[in-house]
């Protein structure tokens, strides 16, 4: 069988790692966002950000991490705005996120025209290497699917890790967890609800940054239009499969992922008889099923979505 | 060095154009338990949540004893400022996040926020030196969520106690409890004034006032109006303090029952969840006749309304309206076969808050000719009913054509009550009717139930207020994890047991 071939193939799990890891990074960041009660549309528009300002700050000649630090605090400056709007200020969640999306995309292609007025073809940059782990990279199958990947890889399987810990082993983990679910029960202890959700929405944003960050400064070389292309709108279903907890983030990100590369392949394999339109809608498809079957029994945060004023109760 | 632990100065506040609370002042002394006492709306929560920093006051000071008994004023708006103070506060609505697990509940905000490593040890042991002083006794490691309404209210105590909270301020405490977890919390208070701990606690039932406190405050209208050492206290002196007149005594006549109007036969129904499912129910209710259901929060009151709505579907067992069998069972049906239904939620199920007071009183009876003409609306005779009706069920407020939503609380139940009255249903169904109304409202409520019965409606109750049940019932059942269980006994005692599933 063909697929059973692809699915057996070492490189169709590299590429799944692969182009799961944006994925895991804006899961990760709306998964911040939203545990402490805000749901942050802005997410497409803060990927693009990323994307650009990683990949402008290497261009005019910071090193990658300089550019990964970049990306982090300008998808932070976006994620600011919309705390600002939606947390102090109670405007609507909805739109202020889509706003924010429209907003942080246009300025994103506006620097980069004004910065390369005169090119045709975009410029590249030297992106993250494979980290070469010597003896572990020659291990069978798991050598090339683990450990020929990039720094950005390993830096977002990390951030699972240290987004549950957070979550779950620290008292500000605890006190976001509450602020989404009763604003009251924070505030009546004596901590400040705006502070946890414009900490938490800063905070889950420069995640979601770092998405954008990945796609020019390790998937590819440079910055197009139109790159992003929807990865934000998915992580903002995959957050609901994942019922808000990272470990479930991490598997929904590699589900979406491995779908991505099986259609690419069942396209070069079966791209004669169907068209290849078809194959690219398989993984949105497929996330809809998905998020079908698992938002039945999802556990939203309580407070999502609810701004919380002081004396209002 | 004085008794005084805290002292309240003349504290005002509006909101709008509403006073909430004029002028009020009162003292607190150390290890005793003062009841603040009034109506709904007398504005005894308002003055709490100011001591507590949640709202400003307009005008007015608070001062609090420090750890030498010297008074000092508090920081007022500012929650932070009054936990350090040592105040503590149990709210109505309790201030729980329910994802997470009783401990994280106490010690969120009392452990450094920053820190990388969270240790609970020390924070475990501290709880539960407190809970073995104090009595309260509630699981560490659930989920809040999953806990019942006693354990959650202890969770609260708990959480102002592991801040070495020294007054405590409970609203309402007893609203939720059956009257043996009221005991126990009220075995628990007197624990804690032994160590010194002073306490406040709003209600406005008498009875577990005059029993529990050792001095009593009376508000009306956001005014104290009176203040005594319980000891001295004469009941009808502070109900007329607490209403400003003597309270309407409702009449009750013996009259034979019935038909049986309604009928329920081996009714399943299976909900979200064990709290809105039930269990082979089967009751009858017969003209001329009340029947009672008490039971705690929870238990499937809210699932057996809705099956008497036609809004659940049902997953065994039948039911008749009128010794007609219901079908189908779906709103318009119970409706048209003659049931009347106060809802529970009378904000979100007993109106349509953007329409008018008139809309809302004929939505029930829009195919009536005098309603509408041919599928069209007569506003004028609507108008015109909606009049008669708002004269005669004395719904104030800003008139017939104004959004129902502007009506007070009070109001819109007596909106609903003449849109179910004027129909002459035969079944009226009454989920906690009187449930956040004042002695005033809740006495009317009390009275149309019972002229409905005197005209030949057979009326199911279902109330968490026993007082209510045991007042208008003629008979009472018992709802219990989704089982109904009748009761020949009417007292309070014996029924409190089965309320809380022990064996009478």
């Amino acid at each position: 069988m063909d697929i059973l071939n692809i699915l057996l193939s070492e490189s169709f799990w590299a590429a799944s790692l692969r182009i799961a890891t944006p994925l895991i990074f804006g899961v990760l960041g709306a998964l911040l966002c939203e545990r402490a009660g805000v749901l942050n549309l802005g997410i497409e528009g803060i990927f693009v950000v990323g994307a650009m300002c990683g990949w402008l700050a290497v261009w005019l000649g910071a090193g990658l991490w300089g550019g990964v630090l970049v990306a982090a605090l300008a998808g932070a400056f976006f994620g600011l705005l919309h705390a600002i709007l939606t947390v102090p200020l109670g405007l609507s969640q909805h739109v202020s996120g889509l706003g924010i999306t429209l907003f942080a995309t246009s300025v994103s292609y506006f620097s980069y025209r004004t910065a390369l007025p005169n090119v045709s073809s975009p410029p590249r940059i030297e992106p993250f290497q494979p980290l070469d782990f010597p003896v572990l990279a020659d291990l069978p199958f798991f050598g090339t699917v683990l450990f020929q990947q990039t720094a950005l890889t390993w830096l977002a399987l990390f951030m699972v890790v240290a987004v549950w810990y957070v979550m779950n082993r620290t008292a500000l983990g605890i006190a976001i967890q509450a602020v989404g679910d009763n604003p009251d029960s924070v505030e009546a202890q004596g901590l400040s609800v705006f502070a946890l959700r414009i900490g938490a929405v800063t905070a889950g944003s420069s995640l979601m940054a770092l998405g954008g960050a990945f796609l020019t400064m390790s998937a590819f070389d440079a910055f197009f239009f139109g790159m992003v292309n929807g990865r934000g709108w998915v992580c903002i279903a995959l957050v609901i499969f994942a019922s808000w907890r990272p470990g479930k983030a991490l598997l929904g990100a590699l589900l979406f992922g491995a779908f991505d590369a099986l259609q690419v392949r069942l396209q070069t394999q079966m791209g004669a008889a169907v068209p290849g339109q078809v194959f690219l809608m398989a993984p949105y498809i497929l996330s809809i099923v998905a998020l079908v079957i698992a938002a039945r029994s999802a556990d939203y945060p309580r407070a999502l979505l609810t701004p919380w004023f002081k004396g209002q109760r | 060095m004085s008794n005084i632990v805290l002292s309240l100065n003349g504290l005002s506040k509006k909101f709008g154009s509403v006073v909430a609370n004029a002028d009020v002042s009162l003292t607190l002394e150390r290890g005793e338990v003062l009841a603040l006492l009034g109506e709904n709306g007398a504005g005894k929560t308002t003055l709490m949540n100011m001591l507590f920093g949640h709202y400003l006051p307009d005008s007015g000071t608070i001062d609090v004893a420090d750890a030498n008994g010297q008074l000092c004023p508090l920081q007022l708006g500012h929650p932070l400022a009054a936990l350090s103070a040592g105040i503590g506060m149990v709210h109505q609505h309790f201030t729980l996040a329910e994802n997470i697990n009783a401990l994280d509940n106490i010690t969120l905000g009392a452990e450094p926020l920053l820190a990388v490593r969270r240790s609970t040890r020390l924070a475990r042991s501290k709880i539960d030196r407190i809970i073995e002083k104090s009595g309260l006794k509630a699981p560490l490691s659930t989920p809040v969520g999953r806990l019942s309404v006693g354990e959650r209210q202890r969770v609260e105590i708990l959480k102002a106690l592991y801040r070495d909270a020294n007054i405590l301020v409970l609203d309402e405490p007893t609203a939720v409890l059956t009257p043996q977890e009221a005991d126990t919390l009220f075995e628990n208070i007197k624990a804690m004034t032994k160590d010194g701990i002073s306490v406040i606690f709003i209600s406005h039932k008498l009875h577990e006032v005059l029993a529990f406190s050792d001095r009593i405050a009376v508000l009306r209208h956001g005014v104290k109006v009176g203040e005594m050492a319980t000891s001295q206290a004469d009941e009808k002196a502070i109900a007329r303090m607490m209403v400003g007149a003597e309270s309407p005594k409702v009449e009750r006549t013996k009259i034979a029952t019935g038909d049986p109007v309604l009928q329920l036969k081996n009714i399943s129904v299976a909900g979200r969840s064990k709290r809105d499912s039930l269990e082979f129910v089967s009751l009858e209710v017969h003209a001329h006749e009340i029947l009672g259901i008490a039971g705690i929060s929870g238990n499937g009151q809210g699932a057996l309304a809705q099956v008497v709505s036609g809004l659940m579907t049902l997953s065994e067992g039948t039911i008749q309206v009128g010794g007609k069998e219901i079908t189908k069972p779906a709103p318009q049906a119970m409706i048209s076969a003659g049931v009347g239904r106060i809802p529970e939620d009378r904000h979100r199920e007993g109106i349509i808050g953007a329409m008018t007071v008139a809309e809302n009183m004929v939505i029930e009876r829009l195919e009536d000719s005098d309603i509408q003409s041919r599928g069209l609306l007569r506003p004028d005779a609507i108008e015109a009913y909606a009049r008669i009706l708002e004269h005669s069920y004395d719904v104030r407020g800003p008139g017939v054509t104004a959004a129902a939503r502007l009506l007070s609380g009070g109001n819109i139940q007596k909106l609903i009550l003449a849109r179910v009255f004027e129909r002459a249903p035969k079944v009226i169904l009454a989920s906690q009717p009187t449930r956040g109304l004042d002695m005033g409202a809740a006495a009317e409520v009390g009275r149309r139930l019972l002229e409905a019965r005197e005209r030949g409606a057979g009326v199911l109750l279902i109330s968490e207020d026993l007082d209510e049940i045991l007042g208008l019932a003629d008979r009472i059942m018992i709802i219990r994890d989704g089982q109904l269980v009748e009761t020949k006994s009417h007292d309070r005692e014996a029924i409190g047991l089965m309320m809380a599933g022990e064996a009478a």
